[in-house]
């Protein structure tokens, strides 16, 4: 079996004078998950639909596994798992009878396929509702159907437009279980998002795009070191308020340290470089001071910073 | 890495979709309206015919000869209910795929638009088909009450089929039109007025004011269906042109034109090749935008 593969080649949309997508050059490979991230008009659903050959590049073209999506989409989309726009099922039909028709046009052998619907459902926690018309159902709950109708024939590449869409913050936390356990399965997914928090959570890779142009791609990692001056930031989480503010001055003047600011009264964001040693000295002196070190962390909020900056920039 | 399951043929994802999606059409609250009304027309036109048996059987009536019962009521309410069939399973058939975005699930499957297009295609008009039977079935009922044994004319036979090809014809028109529009109101309210009104006000307009055979409307082609009912059929390729002078001089005439079955068989025919090639054109480039 070969390596999951996404590759976007020179992909461009315009409606008319607008130009969704411009000369979108991207190329995935490997078992991983890439987030892709952009506000709200970015570009990044027509990404998708070209990907799925819902809707057709003005220029470029797209491949799934190395097959291009325009000119084959049937045998690009064999291996590809899509969900894309909150989709509605024939609200007559239940999941089982919608999958049954899934697995019919996938050509998922009968053998398996009873054990497919229920392993799906399962995943999604929607076994109970199995035999229930979709149409009852609420959103969250389509959503979970809609996830699971994507994985019924274990794809290696996923392609997932904001899959959590609707759901609730257990559905949420159930979608980011769903991508990790994809992932141990060496599948590549490429996934758009606008909560920041799943990507950090899940994603491998990012990508941030706005206004159609690529304004990025790495790994998170070196995103998160790359826009942060060469600088790493962690926040200190105290068990109690810190007494002396006077101490926010110390930590700043400490070896290293770039930047000390007092978020709240029991947590310090630190900037500071030098790497994992310099960070393991920080904690060490700041334990030592006995001012109710708990915690050391990645801010939540520190790709959401690089985020704002960068699509500002982009305005 | 699972191993990809191998894809099914075109062919065989076309019937899994038809059978899917009659089945869908089968458990609709549309389908059993439609039954619901075929049933009322039956079940009116029959107490009236029962009601009057007595004056329908005078000559030239209703129930005169088998072949005036069926020309007159068989054929006489097909037009309907074929139409009513093509609007209730096919106005919505590509339009409500974006509207309902049902399309956005489907198209994530590795099918070809063609093969969602001819298997809505199929499972529509298996759905209009069933409902064409129960009508026959109706009259079919009644004419075996009126005429015993000999309620079943050989004419009835082509007049079936003629009603099939005017139903393919009908029903590529509306899949058409269903395929223009990203709404579903659209092609149902287009397909009833051209179907029930459009084509027959154009027929009327291209003979009282061109002058002509209206050959190019498929209202016109349609008369064949009852005409096979008529003591001479023209089976022909070439209309029959019957003109009637107007007054004792022979000053102003009206002219007349009826298909030939073969020339009706011809028009809806085309009416279904050229809609459905035009339709799946269509779908084939329209976005899930």
């Amino acid at each position: 079996m070969s390596t999951p593969s996404i590759e976007m080649r020179k992909l461009t949309k315009r409606f008319g004078a607008f130009t969704a997508l411009d000369h979108l050059d991207m190329n995935l490979e490997g078992a991983k998950c890439v987030g892709f991230l952009g506000p709200n008009g970015a570009g990044k659903t027509t990404t998708l639909k070209m990907l799925a050959d819902m809707i057709f590049p003005t220029e470029g073209e797209c491949f799934i596994n190395g097959i291009s999506a325009q000119q084959s989409r049937k045998r690009a989309l064999a291996d590809a798992g899509v969900l894309i726009e909150s989709p509605e099922i024939y609200p007559s039909l239940t999941p089982r009878q919608a999958f049954n028709m899934v697995a019919d046009l996938r050509g998922v052998p009968t053998a398996e396929r009873k054990g497919r619907i229920e392993e799906v459902l399962t995943e999604v926690k929607m076994l109970e509702w199995a035999d229930e018309r979709v149409g009852r159902f609420s959103k969250g709950m389509k959503q979970r159907i809609n996830i699971a109708a994507a994985l019924l024939h274990d794809p290696g590449v996923v392609i997932l437009d904001e899959p959590a869409t609707g759901l609730d913050p257990r559905g949420m936390a159930e979608v980011r279980d769903i991508v990790r356990n994809l992932k141990k399965r060496n599948r590549l997914i490429f996934m758009s998002s606008h909560i920041l928090q799943e990507v950090t959570d899940v994603c491998d890779e990012v990508a941030l795009i706005n206004k159609g142009k690529l304004l990025f791609y790495d790994t998170l990692p070196n995103v998160l070191s790359r826009f942060a001056d060469g600088h790493a930031t962690v926040d200190v989480g105290l068990a109690r308020p810190l007494e002396d503010a006077g101490r926010v001055k110390d930590v700043a003047a400490l070896p290293g340290v770039a930047t000390a600011t007092l978020l709240e009264p029991n947590r310090i964001r630190v900037k500071f470089s030098g790497g994992v040693e310099a960070q393991e000295r920080l904690l060490e002196t700041l334990v030592s001071w006995h001012i109710g070190v708990k915690s050391l962390s990645e801010p939540e909020s520190a790709l959401e910073e690089i985020y704002l900056q960068q699509v500002a920039r982009g305005d | 890495m699972a191993a990809v399951a191998e894809l099914p043929s075109s062919m065989s994802q076309i019937f899994q979709l038809t059978k899917n999606q009659y089945r869908e059409y089968l458990s609709s609250r549309r389908y059993l309206a439609l039954v619901g009304i075929v049933v009322a027309i039956g079940a009116i036109l029959s107490f009236v015919v029962y009601h009057y048996h007595d004056t329908l059987q005078g000559p030239g009536g209703l129930l005169s000869s088998n072949l005036a019962f069926y020309g007159s009521v068989w054929a006489g309410a097909l037009g309907l209910i074929v139409v009513l069939a093509a609007v209730f399973f096919g106005g919505d058939a590509i339009a409500g795929e974006f509207q309902n975005k049902t399309g956005y699930f489907l198209m994530g499957l590795p099918i070809r638009r063609a093969t969602v297009y001819v298997g809505k295609w199929i499972a529509a008009f298996g759905a209009s088909l069933s409902i064409l039977g129960l009508w026959l079935a109706i009259v079919l009922l009644n004419g075996a009450a009126y005429f015993g044994t000999d309620f079943l004319p050989w004419q009835l036979v082509p007049s079936i089929i003629l009603g099939i090809v005017y139903l393919m014809a009908v029903l590529g028109a509306t899949f058409l039109f269903s395929s223009l529009f990203k709404t579903s109101a659209y092609g149902f309210v287009l397909t009833a007025i051209l179907f029930l009104f459009g084509f027959t006000l154009l027929q009327d307009l291209v003979l009282g004011l061109v002058k002509i055979e209206p050959w190019m409307v498929i209202s016109y082609a349609s008369g064949a269906i009852g005409d096979v009912f008529a003591t001479n059929i023209n089976w022909g390729l070439a209309a029959t042109v019957t003109t009637v002078s107007l007054g004792p001089r022979g000053g102003a005439t009206i002219t007349s034109y009826t298909p030939g079955v073969a020339e009706g068989v011809i028009i809806m025919l085309a009416y279904f090749v050229l809609s459905s090639v035009a339709g799946l054109l269509l779908f084939e480039r329209e976005e899930f935008s």
